[in-house]
């Protein structure tokens, strides 16, 4: 006779984890036991339900601050040759990671990158103006702008990477204003990162990236901003800027 | 591959496992943010040999544990908890609109063991080195759970039925 099936077992065999000896027996065993029958397949339903419901999130962009946690040579127990060696081959995985799902998303973000390339291509080849509020009246672009905006808004530090602020300015954008910030480093190779309250799509996204007429933009959503870093470094040099930027120091958030 | 990539490929499943736990995007992903960083933190006391789902599992369980201790969410054996669900209070009040709801009915311990058997299928042993608890524990707080999940949703269909007529 076969050995008694016990209670574990009844799950084990809902769960696809019996061999398949014992899977036959217990098949054989329920095909008399249809009101157990009945129990187990409420049990296969249920993870189904739990599948249907949950394994969207698998497909979701992952955020970027969780990326952003992964940089290079900013983690204590990786050598820093190694770092350094693996540093062009993890962007290039992390890029590819990061850049995947673009096709979902929302109407109001794909002008983002647009925008701020252009905005970009305006104002970085300018010599005398490039900036409104230079970055020596820094207390003043932060109030000025930050009242612009409605949110307190503080440029990010970059100087870990040699970029220093050059400014801002502020720019029409399609219903209030939009924030741009000027960095520069000591080859005069200047990025920007334009922050448009982005009221439609509150929440965050993952990094996104665009090429608009020649220039790199990274951007994301977070929290009531989209944000958009561009310049002219190249895609890999860039997402390791932009990823820097989101986890800066002091980076712009919203301060109800 | 090396340890970020390995990190980096677990993080869909942390978030699906962290959103049908918590029931909220917005605290899930924080959950996630949370394990990772204590992660990394612990990288080095990371065996290679050992599977690092369970490890991560672990470390987001015993972070949750802990948060639902500070926020006073009730964390308590479900043996104190009645056995089976009020039915005539989910008929009167109680509309059940969804999965989510049906899981927060679930005490805690008995949803967890759930999500991690029949939504991350892990095994029975690495549910039980993800909990931090034996095995027959692991199969004992599964049983409850099936059956309270199931006496849930036939109540909500219940309920279902009776605002149609």
């Amino acid at each position: 006779m076969n050995t008694p099936i016990t209670e574990d077992e009844l799950h084990a065999h809902a769960d696809g984890r019996l061999d398949a000896a014992r899977q036959a027996e217990v098949e054989a065993w329920l095909s008399a036991h249809p009101e157990r029958r009945a129990e187990v397949d409420a049990w296969r339903a249920q993870g189904a339900l739990l599948h249907r419901q949950f394994d969207q999130v698998l497909d979701e962009p992952i955020p970027a601050r969780f990326t952003a946690l992964a940089v290079p040579s900013a983690r204590p127990w990786f050598d820093a040759r190694i770092a350094a060696a693996l540093g062009g081959v993890m962007v290039g995985v992390l890029a590819g990671y990061l850049l995947r799902g673009q096709a979902t998303m929302a109407p109001a973000m794909a002008s983002l990158p647009r925008q701020a390339a252009v905005a970009h291509a305006v104002y970085v080849p300018e010599v005398r103006h490039p900036v409104e509020v230079g970055a020596d009246q820094q207390a003043h672009l932060v109030t000025w702008l930050s009242k612009r905006l409605g949110s307190e808004l503080k440029p990010p530090v970059l100087d870990s990477v040699g970029y220093q602020l050059v400014g801002g300015r502020l720019l029409p954008g399609d219903s209030q204003g939009v924030a741009q910030f000027m960095y520069e480093n000591a080859a005069k190779s200047r990025l920007t990162l334009y922050v448009r309250p982005d009221t439609a799509t509150v929440g965050s996204t993952g990094f996104r990236y665009a090429r608009e007429n020649g220039v790199d933009v990274f951007y994301w959503v977070d929290g009531r901003f989209g944000y958009a870093l561009s310049g002219t470094t190249g895609r890999e040099d860039m997402l390791r800027l932009a990823t820097l930027v989101y986890r800066a120091p002091s980076p712009l958030r919203v301060i109800p | 591959m090396n340890a970020r990539d390995a990190l980096l490929a677990e993080i869909p499943r942390l978030r699906r496992y962290a959103r049908a736990l918590t029931g909220q995007a917005a605290r899930a992903d924080d959950l996630v943010q949370d394990t990772l960083e204590r992660a990394l933190a612990k990288w080095r006391f990371w065996q290679r040999e050992r599977n690092l789902r369970p490890w991560l599992f672990a470390i987001m369980h015993n972070l949750h544990v802990d948060q639902c201790r500070m926020e006073r969410i009730e964390y308590r054996p479900d043996d104190e908890l009645p056995e089976v669900v009020q039915r005539a209070e989910q008929q009167d009040g109680l509309e059940l609109r969804d999965l989510d709801r049906a899981l927060d009915l679930l005490p805690l311990e008995q949803r967890e063991v759930l999500l991690l058997v029949a939504l991350e299928e892990l095994s029975y042993a690495d549910v039980a080195i993800a909990l931090g608890i034996p095995q027959g524990t692991v199969m004992s707080r599964l049983a409850r759970a099936r059956t309270r999940l199931q006496q849930i949703l036939n109540g909500e269909r219940t309920a279902l039925l009776k605002v149609v007529k």
